[in-house]
Formats: C-alpha cells, structure tokens, sequence
C-alpha cells in the first residue's frame, strides 16, 4: 500500500528540455519512475534520456495515459503550465520552482480544487513512495523502503533527517514534501491522514519550522484522530523574530507561529518534539522496538 | 516590499480609494507651508514600523507654526532604528468612528482573506475573536456582493453604512489582486460625515511578483551587505556571532544555526544560497561571507538539486583567486558528492559527513 502515488503511476515533466528538468528525468528514470511523456512548447519531436517530448500537455495526453505531472520551469511560466495540466485532467502536480508569485499559486490552488487534483508545492522537492516511484528532485539514494511515513516542509533539512534514517538502517513508505512556501496545495494534515490510513507506515516523522500555523493545527489534528507515534522537528529555535506582515498577520495567526507555540501545540498532542535532527534516528528506533 | 504610507495612498487613489487630502514634505519649512493651505492637520512620520502613534510619530497642528514646530520634533525622532526622511501632512479629518479593514493572504485556506472590525485604531490586535469578522474569498469566484452583505451582517452593520462597505471593499480587493499584494491594511478606516476615508494605508507587495509591476518604486529596509546578497538572490540575515554559515536550503540553513547555538556556539550570520545554484552564484556567496570578516567558515551541504562538485568547484576557485585563509569546517554530501569531494581533495581540504560533527568543529575551531 502507498499514499499518492505508487510504482504504476504514470508521470509527465513539463519543462523536460531545461536544464533541471533534463536532469532530474534522468534521477527520476533511475530511480524507477514511469515516465511517459515530457512537453517543453516549440520543442516537440526532440527525446529527453529515451522519453519522447511534446509540444503541450494535451498533445502528450493523445499519445500516452498519465496520471500526474511534475513542472520544471522559470516561475512566471508556472501558473499556465499547472492550468494546462490540470484542464487537461492530471490529478497530480508536482510544483517544484520557487518564487512563483503568490496570487497565481492561490489561483492554481482554486482550479486545483474545482478539478479535485492534489498539488504538492509549489517550492517542494516533490513526493516518494520509497523504492517504487518518485516524482521529484530527491537525492535517490537515501529513499529506501521502510515502515516510517515522512512529511517536511523544508526540503535539505528533510533529506538530513531521512539520510540518518538511512544510515541506521530504516527506511521510509513515502517521504512527501510540502514546500516552503506560504500558499502551497498539500498540508501536514492532508498527509498525516493518509499515513494514519496507510497499513505500511508504523510512525511518522514531520518536519516543520518556524511561521505560518500549519504545525499547530497539525497538532490539533493529531490530538483527535491520530493513533500512530508521530517525532517532529522544528527549525528556526535560534532565528530572530521574522518580519510580521502589519496588524493582519497578528491577527491571522493570533500568537501562533513562534518556535515555542509549535513546541507546546505539539508536546500537548502527545508528540515527541527532537532537539536535533539527529535525535531522530534513535527516537524512531525506540519507537519501532517497541511495537 | 513594504510600502510607506503616502505611496500606498497614492495607490489608493489611483483605485479610487477616498484618502485626506495631504501634502509630503521634506523638511519643516514645507510643513509649515502645507498646514497654511490645509488648515487643521495632522503630521504622520513615513517610517516603515509600526506603532508610530504611540511612539509619537503622529502630531496635530492648528496653525503653521505649530506645525513646524511638530514636524522638527518628528524629524529628529527614530523608529526602531529608522529615521524618517519624509512626513505626510494631511488635513485633520471629522471621525465619527475608528474601524478596521484589510485583505491579506490566509495560508493555511490558500485564499485571500479580508478581515473587518468595527473596533479599529491602535490596540486592533487585542480586539476579541469575535469582532473581528474574517471571510476567505475563493479565488475562483472573487469578491461578490453576497460576501460584502454577509461580512456587514456579522460586524452588525446595515442601511448606509453597508452600502458605502458594497462601494468601499470591492475597491481595495481589486487593487490587493491586481497588484499582487500581501496586504492591503486601513487602520484606521475612519467613518466620517463623507463617509469612508482612508485615514492609514499598509500594503505589502509580494516580492516574487515585482517583475510584473516595474511602476512601483523598490523599498528597501535591508543592511548594504543584505542589499548586496538581494541582488544575488540569495537569502542572508546579518546575525551577531562570529561562525559564518552557508547551507543550501532555508530548512537546513536554520536547523544549522540551532545546532551551532546548541553546542555553544554563535552564528555570524543565515545564509541560504538556494537549490541548484551554478559555480558563479555559488562563488559569490562564499565571496560575501568572507567579505565579513568572520572567525570560522562553516559550509553545509546536502546535495539534492544542488550538486556537490558545483559547490566544491567555486570553493577552490574562490581559494584560488581571492585565498580563504580562516579555518573552514566544510560537510558535503548528495548528488555528486565522490565528484565534489575529488575535487576538493586534489586541494588538501577535508570533508565531513556527518553535520553534527561539521558542525562541532566549526564551534570549537571559533572557541
């Protein structure tokens, strides 16, 4: 069993001819990834490491049966290829580039949900069912299966912590990436729950950092409906105050969103909150002798 | 990018947005001439905090001399460090009422967000949940009248009122889209005999979207050396320590301050080169970090979408063009990581694996 997606899902790159999207659909192809289309406009005809490119989404989707998309492009062109996708019925879209403005993430976020498509990111390292399939920029190597469930919002960070994993011998079911940025499409809780579903994940690690309130209501949420052991790590203990955004960010998150707001929502939800990240390995160990 | 106030008044009124008549001066002198045409005023400090009022950034006047006398005192003041180069001097408007109104960005709805209150002024942030009425607006349908009718129903608004509310906010969300703000504040929203008037103007425009509105002038609020890393594109924040660090992502960038400060250490500075920099930008980086003068160089590197031997690369020509003689503790693993340590042992530096003892180094190499 596996959340969001598994070894048969079927992938396209958008921007398959960049010089990111190029490489990493040789990582992705590596890894095992089936991917069965690129598109990169004014360059169809052309192939990227065996896989056959296209001039536009609709034009792959005559050729090939896909399920999900992962974009490679410079940020102003994000918003219309994710429209492009989504219109032309992807139900997955892995946002990878950053500084994508925030009004075309909201309006993609609209459309996604009209469309009843997941977007993982924008500004994530994407998604991976560990051994079976990913559909992003991962380092391969450190993603092997295991019975932990991974969510982060930061990416290197989350790497780090799943690269220990590795080191002491536990692997992962997924390892899902939020992104980092203020508006993204999948949230903790999204996640949370598919793990709590999913029969191969046994605990859970998140990975969040200071800012915004999505680890509080995280906790919220496991306080409730959470029965699996879940570690969590934060970032930012030693940042100085961010830069608030007027009276409305205030009042947008109403105490929430420091370092010590996070770490008590979560301590109260029963989760255990590491110091460091490489406190992890040893906690998860413990947590996975005892059951 | 905050916006002072006078220029997201001028934005105001280029979206028909009601503000007081005003006049921006330089110097006391144009104060005392701006009160002569005004009458009445009253004269605002343009600095970029907050809480200007009750630092006594914010004077009234009766009469030109007054004025000058107030715009002296609030030119020799300083906000949070800031001093004002400018003042608004704005006509003194009739208030009836204080009230509250923004759009903002609701990240955890992916919407954008209007929050209104009838209990505006300076404590907006102690008013109680339950006053502050709060309604996302789907960005597939965008505000509709029904949305303005039902945040007026929850504030106990109705009859003229709402009707200026059906005028007034359609108004301010249509320049929050277009514009690509974060934020489009008013407090307060003065009620006046005229009806609505923008008596405060806080607008933040999303630095990601600057590209698309070159008309609007560039605010800084940045050191020169933040300024220097903004044109590299890079995310710095000077800090008070003496262990310069460079990590590539904002995550582990931070997760890296917090284990120097773990094991007794002080970090000079955050710096977030970003995912899968080239050679160029990477130089440049490692060139403003030793550019200040730190003790110890601390580079942590988890390669994903960035490649080691592109890091390791620029490390050596930077050695090599502009010599790196403070101790580094270097850790450097992912995607190529057997390219990127080759290159740099051809040089005699050494690797870590591990961060916790990259980083434990580089504290005990600054004791």
């Amino acid at each position: 069993m596996s959340i969001y997606i598994d070894e048969n899902t079927r992938v396209l790159v958008q921007g398959i001819t960049g010089r990111q999207g190029s490489f990493h659909t040789g990582q992705m192809l590596a890894y095992g990834t089936r991917l069965v289309g690129g598109v990169s406009p004014g360059k169809g005809g052309q192939e990227v490491e065996g896989v056959p490119v296209y001039d536009s989404t609709f034009e792959a989707l005559e050729n090939h049966e896909a399920e999900a998309s992962i974009l490679f492009m410079p940020a102003p062109f994000v918003k219309d290829a994710a429209m492009e996708a989504l219109d032309a019925g992807l139900k997955l879209l892995v946002l990878i580039p950053e500084s994508i403005p925030l009004h075309d993430a909201m309006e993609i976020m609209a459309y996604a949900r009209q469309k009843n498509a997941v977007i993982v990111g924008p500004n994530t390292f994407g998604l991976v069912s560990s051994g079976n399939s990913k559909i992003g920029i991962m380092p391969n190597r450190y993603f092997i299966p295991g019975p932990v469930g991974v969510v982060s919002r930061s990416g290197t960070l989350c790497y780090e912590i799943v690269g220990h994993l590795t080191e002491s011998g536990i692997g992962t079911t997924t390892v899902v990436g939020l992104g980092g940025d203020r508006v993204v499409g999948l949230h903790f809780i999204d996640v949370l729950k598919k793990f709590e579903e999913d029969l191969d994940t046994r605990a859970v690690i998140m990975v969040g950092e200071i800012g915004g309130s999505a680890e509080e209501e995280a906790a919220a949420h496991i306080a409730a409906n959470m029965d699996k052991p879940v570690i969590a790590y934060l970032a930012g203990k030693s940042a100085p105050p961010g830069k608030r955004m007027g009276h409305a960010g205030a009042i947008i998150e109403r105490g929430r969103g420091t370092f010590e707001s996070k770490v008590e929502a979560l301590t109260g939800a029963g989760v255990k909150v590491a110091d460091l990240p490489t406190q992890i390995a040893p906690l998860i160990q413990s947590i996975l002798d005892k059951a | 990018m905050k916006l002072y106030e006078y220029l997201g008044k001028e934005l105001f009124a280029r979206y028909d947005i009601p503000v007081p008549n005003g006049r921006l001066v330089e110097n006391a002198e144009q104060a005392g001439d701006a009160a002569a045409e005004l009458g009445d005023v009253v004269i605002k400090t343009q600095v970029l905090t907050g809480k200007r009022g009750k630092a006594g950034g914010i004077a009234f006047a009766s009469s030109p001399e007054e004025a000058k006398k107030e715009a002296s005192r609030i030119f020799d003041m300083s906000f949070s460090g800031y001093a004002a180069e400018k003042l608004l001097v704005e006509e003194k408007i009739a208030i009836k009422q204080e009230l509250y109104l923004a759009v903002t960005i609701d990240g955890s709805a992916q919407r954008p967000v209007v929050l209104a209150s009838l209990d505006g002024g300076m404590d907006v942030e102690e008013v109680p949940e339950e006053r502050m009425i709060r309604w996302p607006v789907d960005a597939a349908i965008g505000l509709q009248p029904f949305m303005i009718r039902e945040i007026c129903r929850r504030m106990g608004v109705s009859g003229d009122l709402q009707k200026e509310f059906l005028q007034f906010l359609p108004k301010l969300y249509r320049m929050f889209k277009e514009l690509d703000a974060e934020l489009a504040e008013i407090n307060p929203l003065a009620l006046t005999p005229q009806g609505l008037v923008a008596a405060d103007a806080k607008v933040t425009i999303d630095d990601d979207a600057l590209y698309r509105h070159r008309d609007l002038p560039r605010i800084s609020e940045k050191t020169d050396l933040e300024k220097k890393a903004e044109e590299l594109d890079l995310a710095y924040v000077e800090l008070e320590g003496d262990i310069a660090v460079m990590a590539n992502g904002a995550g582990i960038t931070m997760a890296t301050l917090d284990m120097v400060q773990h094991y007794g250490g002080e970090p000079a500075n955050f710096l977030d080169f970003g995912g899968g920099a080239d050679v160029e930008k990477t130089s440049k980086s490692l060139e403003l970090l030793l550019g200040t003068d730190p003790r110890v160089l601390l580079i942590n590197i988890f390669g994903g979408i960035t490649r080691c031997d592109v890091v390791a690369e620029a490390f050596v020509r930077v050695k090599e063009s502009k010599g790196i003689d403070l101790p580094v503790s270097f850790r450097l693993v992912g995607t190529n990581e057997e390219e990127g340590r080759a290159i740099l042992e051809k040089e005699g530096i050494k690797t870590f694996n591990a961060m916790d003892e990259a980083v434990r180094h580089a504290v005990e190499l600054s004791a």
